[in-house]
């Protein structure tokens, strides 16, 4: 046993497999605590917010503010404050005013100010200006006396006692606030999907759903096709005719369309995350019972089964202690693909609209079935069906690397 | 060995196991093939009988059915003078209190996941010994294993895939001595363990015949070694026992050209092996 372990272990496949897998169990525990909550809340109205640190502008003003004068903000500032328009008209109604512009840099917002405040007269009348035009040019410097003024915001909150507004602090157009110190900021590195839930958190809870129902799924699979395997091939006779015989119509009749009736038979209510897993689970069967049937034929007939028999053993303790432990890497390996095929299995079903019926957890499939009815592909948000589809690609290939480093293990003939 | 063993005349010493007409055939119409064709036998207590054959003769499908493990397709066992009945699990169980084997491999022989002691408490429990204290079952064991050169003590807890191809047979043989059956089947107990073990391992059976009373059907396809330890011999041959009867008349003076050839394909120190007659009766 250890001595296996060890084996399985110092495979590379394996190993890769477990690690990927790993991590992605991993972060399905640690992600909730570090961002708790549930993950089907609506943080955002509208549809797919873009990827991104959002800042909410009413927490920040409350967080502790900096004056700084960062190169060129300023000027920055100001120069889009200041529209091209408003520039030539400036420049207008210097030449108007016979006010030399030579030299004069258009661009040059600082100095258009100074030239502007150092000669504007509200009572000017320059040749030949309408009076619309001059009352135009009072509305640009009433503006421009803004622009200069950096005008502050008070902000206020209300005093328990007396009732009235008090000043709390004021910030002005050139204060800075440290992106750390704001209270409330949201980082939504998948941004939100289609009703604004955070597609990230989304992401982390469906993928603990959907690995619970290829766990469920793959367990039913197993355990039935494991049993009924292992009746047909001990047994043998009749019942391994009857068996094979119920195990092939299975077969022939294809899956994933008796998964599709049954899940539309059983109808939108009652289906539940749970009940999903388990019809998937009943669906699939079929090759484990064909397989560990096979296998159990060939040991059924060795001679440690027969001093098993010799020695007065019933039929379920051979079964469980002479036959079982023989197959059990084999049942293993199964188990893992079963699951592997779980969990695809819910995401077909759920991108047809035929997944669980739930408004309090996701699944994958049901993420991309969101996606899909709120058109994201053609929207272009990626983001939320391109890391779902990731996700299941990686956890099916971390299981299937993991299966097939398991092979190599117990069949040395496989070893490259 | 002693010669009076050998010369015993065991026909008139109570029958053990018998068969008439006990035939097995597999797979039906074309596909058909008979095992074993109508044979006869009886066994008496206390007789070391022999099946000698080459392979493909049948003496496996014939030890099986023997055993219980399968059913003949025609014919009647007899057990202890009465028609064998195995019909139910606890019938089959009962029988097997009387009759017990020994494998060829003893390597396939043990269930690699459980210990040794496993395997020996099991013989102890189907003997009724169910409710012994444990040290009584440990010096049961002891005494088992010590009976075939074994320590238990160095034993106990191990597995037996750590044991020697002849540890292992001999362990078998341990558990025999625990189980005492009226009969014991060895199936080519010694052709997969090297020359030493393989005479350590005939003693033993043969102390074990003495001791208990046994009736030892060993099945072989050395007729040398059928004749130096069996009392009795079958020749078998295509499903059917072409020659049978005491080991020093059959083999002394075979009459069935099977046999003949059998006796010669063994091969003799001290002269030159005659390899001339596997041509002729092959050709022929």
């Amino acid at each position: 046993m250890k001595n296996t372990l060890r084996q399985v272990f110092h495979s590379s496949k394996f190993v890769g497999g477990f690690i990927i897998f790993a991590l992605i169990l991993l972060t399905m525990i640690i992600y909730p605590l570090i961002n708790p909550g549930n993950p089907l809340e609506q943080i955002g109205v509208g549809t797919f917010a873009k990827p991104g640190t959002y800042v909410s502008l009413y927490d920040s003003l409350s967080s502790p503010l900096e004056t700084m004068r960062l190169p060129g903000a300023d000027d920055k500032r100001l120069a889009k404050s200041l529209s091209d328009e408003d520039r030539v008209a400036m420049v207008e109604w210097f030449t108007a005013m016979d006010i030399s512009v030579e030299g004069l840099d258009i661009t040059d917002t600082d100095a258009m100010l100074d030239l502007w405040f150092a000669n504007y007269d509200t009572s000017a009348k320059p040749k030949g200006m309408t009076m619309a035009k001059r009352n135009y040019y009072q509305r640009l410097n009433n503006n421009l006396l803004d622009i200069r003024a950096g005008d502050t915001l008070v902000i206020a909150t209300n005093n328990e006692e007396t009732g009235e507004l008090e000043e709390k602090s004021a910030v002005t157009k050139t204060d800075y606030v440290n992106i750390g110190e704001v209270a409330n900021v949201k980082t939504l590195p998948l941004g939100t999907d289609n009703f604004g839930r955070d597609v990230l958190k989304q992401l982390v809870s469906a993928c603990g759903t959907s690995i619970r129902i290829g766990l469920v799924a793959g367990l039913v699979a197993t355990l039935i096709g494991l049993s009924l395997g292992l009746l047909a091939g001990y047994m043998g006779g009749i019942a391994d005719d009857l068996i094979m015989f119920v195990t092939n119509i299975f077969t022939v009749i294809p899956g994933f369309v008796l998964l599709i009736l049954i899940t539309n038979s059983v109808g939108q209510e009652q289906r539940g995350a749970t009940l999903v897993a388990v019809v998937i689970g009943l669906t699939s069967w079929t090759w484990t019972a064909r397989s560990v049937r096979s296998q159990v034929i060939s040991l059924r007939n060795r001679d440690h089964v027969n001093l098993s028999k010799l020695s007065g053993h019933s039929m379920i303790r051979i079964v469980l202690t002479d036959i079982l432990p023989y197959i059990a890497s084999y049942v293993v390996m199964a188990f893992i693909l079963q699951v592997s095929s779980g969990i695809l299995a819910e995401a077909q079903l759920s991108l047809l609209g035929l997944g669980p019926r739930t408004t309090t957890t996701a699944t994958l499939g049901l993420m991309m079935n969101w996606a899909m009815l709120y058109s994201a592909h053609t929207n272009g948000s990626w983001w939320a069906y391109f890391p779902v589809i990731l996700t299941i690609t990686l956890i099916s290939f971390s299981l299937n690397l993991m299966n097939t480093g398991l092979d190599q293990v117990f069949n040395p003939t496989l070893r490259d | 060995m002693s010669e009076t063993m050998r010369s015993k005349d065991f026909s008139k010493a109570p029958l053990c196991l018998s068969g008439r007409g006990v035939t097995k055939v597999f797979g039906l119409g074309d596909k058909k093939t008979v095992a074993v064709d109508h044979v006869d036998f009886d066994f008496h207590e206390g007789e070391f009988v022999s099946i000698v054959g080459e392979s493909g003769s049948g003496k496996t499908t014939l030890s099986k059915m023997l055993l219980g493990l399968s059913n003949q397709t025609a014919g009647e066992i007899l057990f202890q003078g009465k028609t064998r009945d195995i019909s139910s699990g606890a019938k089959r169980k009962e029988y097997w209190k009387g009759i017990q084997a020994i494998f060829q491999d003893p390597f396939a022989s043990f269930n690699t996941f459980n210990k040794i002691d496993t395997v020996l408490l099991d013989c102890i429990n189907m003997r009724g010994g169910k409710n012994l204290s444990k040290k009584e079952k440990f010096d049961m064991m002891t005494e088992a294993c010590s009976f075939v050169n074994l320590k238990f003590a160095e034993l106990t807890n191990k597995y037996p895939f750590e044991l020697s191809g002849g540890q292992m047979q001999r362990l078998m043989i341990a558990r025999i001595f625990l189980l005492k059956p009226k009969i014991l089947l060895a199936d080519e107990p010694t052709s997969m363990v090297d020359a030493c073990s393989r005479a350590t391992i005939l003693d033993m059976l043969l102390q074990l015949r003495d001791e208990v009373g046994m009736t030892i059907i060993f099945i072989t396809h050395d007729i040398g070694l059928a004749y130096y330890i069996s009392d009795t011999v079958y020749i078998m041959e295509h499903g059917k026992f072409v020659e049978y009867g005491k080991a020093d008349e059959v083999i002394l003076a075979p009459k069935a050209a099977y046999t003949k050839r059998l006796i010669s394909d063994v091969p003799k120190i001290h002269e030159e092996w005659d390899l001339s007659t596997v041509d002729e009766l092959s050709v022929g």
